[in-house]
């Protein structure tokens, strides 16, 4: 079993939510990062989704891609970003880390030499945003060979047909994308993600994590309550950009942010 | 060695997953796989169709003024000394480039899947003109994205857009330029997909843009074709145009592509030389890669980040290119050359002089390797240059090279 399915299972057995934050490896500096990762971790992270900056974050919107600038203007690299997660399993061998991001940069290192070192370092599970199963044949089993989960992204525009097949595809859990844009845009209709997580759970029992749109404990505990898990981007990203030049009062801000989530996400399983 | 073709080959081109070879696909976030497809679907059923296709030539007739004239540019010819030099007169369509071909059907398929709302990205203008002017045509609401430094350098389009009733978005991220145009229209793409027909430009994108922009811009090789054979009295030997993403070339290549006597030259931008790293030729000097949805040769560093590109025409100054380019490459059907910025404004003007032809500075890429070519070549032989589009709009760049304030 993966460490992303045991550390679903258990909480799952517990009736407890995963509480899964993003933010976006180099930014806003390469040395802070590993520090940020802890920082997540002691707030409450079960997961952490780490995102590879990349020049053409297609599917990002303003606050990711602004994030996605700052590291690449620290030259950070797929290779960094991997290092950067082997420095933090020597302190951390429990929580799962995603690494989230677009094709490119993986096919440019070459996918087997890019599969062997994330496995290496401690890597447990890809989620590559443009890459879906139909063109992943050569690039998923890689993963899959190595026990990290290749994770895929549901949307609302997703049919059943296909939420059945991409489920077929992934492991770990699947990410479905609440809202129709790009990341950080529109708040999301509770009701709405509550009836789509639903169907997603009658067609797999993979668990199911939400993301884009949720800000804060109480769009947490809303989402949280449908699913297995919530994951939490942009408002993280933003708060890393207005304390990007105080890296203290930034680890303080993020706490401040994610435990009132985890608060609220444990208020449910009571 | 090239390959041999077949007709059972470019039939299956792209395959039914988007592939040119190793090349092409849908690499796009979920959200949009269901348009996508859907897409795709309607079609392969209205390629079919006697009535669209019926509806796509009477707009090609009447609106645009197809076909378009194959002329025998006869003082140029004669001052290069070599083979017969024609062009055919793309820059005489409406709206004064190719890109109209396929946004009047692009629009068509709008208006049979229903969406109201259209949105492009444009880089010199010219596809974003052609956009705006098929949704004023038809009275759909129009936004198109244009990255922040072209609109400063396209300045005469961008008016002719908001004239023209479009909305015309700056796109300030990353290079400003066509990249960051077409990434901020997927954006939009991806939170309006319900409402919304994005009308892409080029033959690049994910599966079917490539083969629907292919098939609307292949009446520029088919006209080629038959006015070749009557005018010329025989099939051309050299077809030139230029590549950015690729359409105008694709257009006037694909259906020479089973004539092995045909040679092909595709012009990218080399910007100030290919060996200053300063150019925007992908197939010349990149490598494969992911990028707007399809695998395809692409500019990028040693970390696969996209690179900055830089020409001195918008409109080329893009790192990828369309798949189909990066398949007839690596199967050597299809030659690709590059000329630098000065060479291109030195046929620019070279063109302007002896023809009373004023190009496009994308177009004047394929006239400075064409006249290279041509002067290399026996008088009986026919070299026929895609004129994609007219130069009206580049005055301004040109005119501020001269140190005149237009």
């Amino acid at each position: 079993m993966s460490r992303i399915a045991g550390v679903l299972n258990t909480l799952g057995e517990q009736g407890r939510k995963a509480l899964i934050p993003y933010i976006t490896a180099g930014d806003p500096h390469p040395d802070q990062t590993v520090d940020l990762m802890h920082t997540l971790a002691a707030a409450g992270a079960d997961i952490i989704e780490l995102g590879v900056p990349f020049s053409d974050p297609m599917a990002d919107g303003p606050v990711i891609q602004l994030a996605c600038e700052r590291a690449l203007k620290h030259g950070t690299s797929l290779r960094q970003v991997i290092a950067m997660v082997r420095a933090f399993r020597e302190a951390d061998q429990h929580t799962p880390v995603v690494l989230m991001g677009y094709l490119n940069p993986m096919e440019a290192m070459g996918f087997e030499a890019f599969a062997d070192a994330a496995a290496d370092a401690g890597v447990d599970g890809i989620l590559t945003v443009d890459l879906p199963p139909e063109e992943a044949d050569d690039v998923a089993p890689l993963f899959t060979a190595r026990q990290m989960d290749p994770i895929f992204l549901l949307a609302p525009t997703t049919m059943d047909e296909r939420i059945r097949a991409i489920s077929e595809h992934s492991s770990g859990y699947v990410y479905y994308v609440s809202i129709k844009g790009v990341t950080g845009s529109a708040s999301i209709d509770v009701e709405e993600v509550a009836r789509k997580v639903a169907n997603v759970h009658r067609i797999t029992a993979l668990p199911v994590g939400v993301g884009f749109g949720i800000r804060d404990a109480e769009t947490a505990a809303a989402v949280g309550k449908v699913s297995d898990g919530v994951i939490v981007g942009s408002v993280l990203v933003d708060t890393i950009a207005r304390h990007q030049s105080d890296p203290a009062r930034l680890q303080q801000a993020l706490t401040d942010l994610l435990s009132p989530m985890r608060e609220a996400l444990d208020g449910l399983a009571s | 060695m090239p390959i041999k073709l077949t007709e059972e080959m470019l039939s299956q081109l792209p395959d039914a997953r988007g592939h040119f070879g190793a090349y092409g696909g849908r690499f796009v976030s979920e959200t949009l796989m269901d348009s996508l497809m859907t897409l795709e679907k309607e079609y392969l059923r209205l390629k079919k169709d006697p009535e669209f296709q019926a509806t796509f030539d009477k707009d090609l007739a009447h609106y645009v003024g197809r076909p378009s004239p194959l002329y025998l540019a006869e003082r140029l010819t004669r001052e290069t000394g070599g083979a017969q030099i024609w062009l055919k007169r793309e820059d005489l369509n409406h709206t004064g480039a190719h890109k109209v071909n396929n946004t009047i059907g692009q629009a068509l398929l709008a208006a049979f899947l229903g969406k109201k709302r259209i949105i492009a990205e444009t880089g010199a203008g010219q596809h974003g003109v052609a956009t705006a002017t098929v949704c004023a045509r038809l009275g759909l609401e129009c936004h198109v994205f244009m990255g922040a430094e072209d609109v400063k350098r396209q300045s005469l389009n961008v008016y002719r857009m908001k004239l023209l009733g479009a909305e015309v978005h700056s796109v300030q991220s990353g290079t400003r330029t066509l990249k960051d145009a077409m990434n901020e229209a997927m954006r939009d793409w991806v939170a309006n997909v319900d409402d919304t027909f994005y009308i892409i430009g080029t033959v690049a994108g994910p599966h079917p843009y490539p083969l629907l922009v292919r098939d609307f811009q292949s009446v520029i090789g088919r006209e080629t074709r038959q006015q070749s054979l009557a005018q010329a009295g025989k099939l051309p030997d050299a077809l030139v145009a230029c590549v950015g993403g690729g359409s105008n070339a694709i257009g006037m290549f694909h259906p020479f592509l089973m004539d092995e006597s045909v040679q092909l030259y595709g012009v990218e931008a080399g910007g100030l030389g290919i060996d200053t790293g300063q150019h925007a030729a992908p197939l010349a000097a990149g490598r494969p890669g992911v990028l707007h949805g399809n695998r395809t040769y692409l500019m990028e560093d040693e970390n696969g980040q996209i690179a900055a590109t830089h020409s001195v025409s918008a409109g080329l100054d893009y790192p990828g290119v369309g798949p189909e380019h990066s398949w007839l490459k690596d199967i050597g059907r299809a030659h690709y050359v590059s000329v630098t910025d000065d060479e291109a404004l030195a046929a620019f003007r070279h063109l302007t002089r002896v023809e009373g032809i004023m190009p496009a500075l994308e177009t004047a890429h394929a006239v400075a390797y064409a006249i290279k070519l041509a002067a290399e070549m026996d008088p009986e032989q026919v070299v026929v240059i895609n004129i994609s589009g007219r130069g009206d709009k580049d005055i301004h760049t040109i005119a501020q090279l001269d140190g005149i304030e237009a």
